[in-house]
């Protein structure tokens, strides 16, 4: 029911094929190059810079969700987490998980081909070291939505992405009161993250 | 023209370029019927209109309306009610920040060449700390909602970003509050949803005085 939702937000059926004809047309997203002389209509440079464009930011979204996904996983199997808390934890894991799925079947959709699954590593050793580091992460996620939300062509797109970027917040709150740190620990103005400074923040968790 | 301390970096970003403020006005007017419709128009969107002319300056005071009936509970009723504890400390530090989402978007309202609406008279059912936070875990969400319902229809991307950094507090507040009362930090589950102008504004209604 979730996945369904966020599919009907990121992109109908009519923009879906256009995106692919347009991708066809521009060579694909991935670079290999299928064959089409087909002359593209004056508006595709357009519309392609920004179907490349959203579909840059949807694998983006994809890798850290999936290093979410790998970290949440890592954590549930060590069972450092129990009672109300460890719910907590597999819930979170599920909803990235959800996430995963729903920007794969959305790139798909749109014509684009999905990043590749990283190998991440994570220190996973005591439950509090762990809860700081998922708050670390949980915040990276949220600015790093938040700094893509401007640069996202497809209103649709963006509705989705709006409906993570609030999640992966809420998220680092409920970590936040966990680890007794700030809720927000920007004030009362979140800030963005540019797509250069979260991929140099999640280096170290990249194997 | 305002160098309020409060306004965020992406509101210090607005700017409205090149065109006179009566075109300005006259196509966010036409935008706004367009987006939002006769029958969504309610009266704070009306008085919004009839200061503004529509547009993302519209949205800016549909949000606006909703933080001041965020900063008056936490503010007012908060301060009216023995709260304590953890539910005393929230209400503090997010009566603040609220009041602060109600400075900036007065700022960014008129750097567009908008006028804020004036806040309403509210009146809030709760009468204990624990009737207090469910209706912060309701206000809290609604906010949520209200803002990614909102947010695609913005034009100006530097009004964008500011909703974004905006609605992500929403969240974190809305998170602590349902933690604080027991209630899961994620109740629409792995996607936030999305509310109307009007429904929201529906949601609302009953507790808006004036």
């Amino acid at each position: 029911m979730e996945r369904k939702r966020f599919l009907k937000m990121a992109g109908g059926g009519a923009a879906a094929s256009f995106g692919a004809f347009v991708l066809a047309a521009c060579g694909g997203s991935s670079g290999s190059s299928t064959a089409t002389t087909a002359a593209a209509p004056a508006s595709t440079t357009a519309m392609h810079s920004s179907a490349s464009g959203d579909l840059a930011i949807l694998n983006y979204a994809l890798t850290l969700e999936y290093l979410e996904t790998e970290f949440y996983d890592k954590v549930v199997a060590a069972k450092l987490f129990k009672g109300a808390t460890g719910d907590l934890v597999k819930t979170f894991a599920q909803q990235e998980q959800e996430h995963v799925d729903a920007i794969k079947a959305t790139i798909t959709k749109l014509g684009g081909t999905p990043s590749a699954k990283p190998n991440g590593k994570f220190p996973v050793s005591d439950a509090n070291r762990v809860a700081q580091l998922a708050y670390t992460v949980e915040n990276l996620g949220a600015a790093a939505y938040l700094g893509q939300a401007a640069r996202i062509k497809s209103k649709d797109v963006l509705a989705a992405a709006l409906s993570i970027h609030s999640i992966e917040a809420r998220h680092a709150a409920s970590l936040a009161t966990l680890v007794k740190k700030p809720i927000t620990p920007d004030g009362a103005f979140a800030k963005p993250a540019d797509m250069q400074t979260v991929l140099v923040a999640v280096k170290p968790f990249l194997a | 023209m305002s160098t309020d301390p409060q306004v965020s970096p992406e509101l210090a970003g607005v700017q409205v370029h090149g065109i006179t403020r009566e075109t300005f006005i006259l196509r966010g007017a036409i935008a706004a019927a367009s987006v939002y419709g006769a029958a969504a128009v309610g009266p704070f969107v009306g008085n919004a209109l009839a200061a503004t002319g529509g547009g993302d300056v519209a949205i800016l005071n549909y949000a606006l309306t909703l933080e001041y009936l965020e900063t008056a509970f936490y503010n007012v009723k908060g301060r009216s009610l023995k709260l304590s504890g953890t539910a005393k400390q929230y209400a503090q530090q997010f009566g603040a920040e609220e009041a602060q989402h109600v400075a900036a978007l007065k700022a960014t309202i008129k750097k567009l060449g908008g006028r804020p609406v004036k806040s309403p008279t509210f009146v809030f059912p709760a009468t204990d700390q624990r009737s207090f936070l469910a209706l912060a875990s309701t206000l809290e969400n609604l906010g949520v909602s209200a803002y990614n319902g909102a947010a695609p229809g913005i034009k100006n991307p530097a009004v964008l970003a500011a909703a974004g950094s905006i609605v992500q507090v929403e969240a974190r507040h809305a998170a602590a509050i349902n933690l604080l009362i027991g209630d899961s930090p994620t109740p629409d589950g792995g996607f936030d949803k999305t509310k109307t102008m009007s429904q929201v504004l529906a949601a609302a209604k009953p507790l808006i005085m004036t």
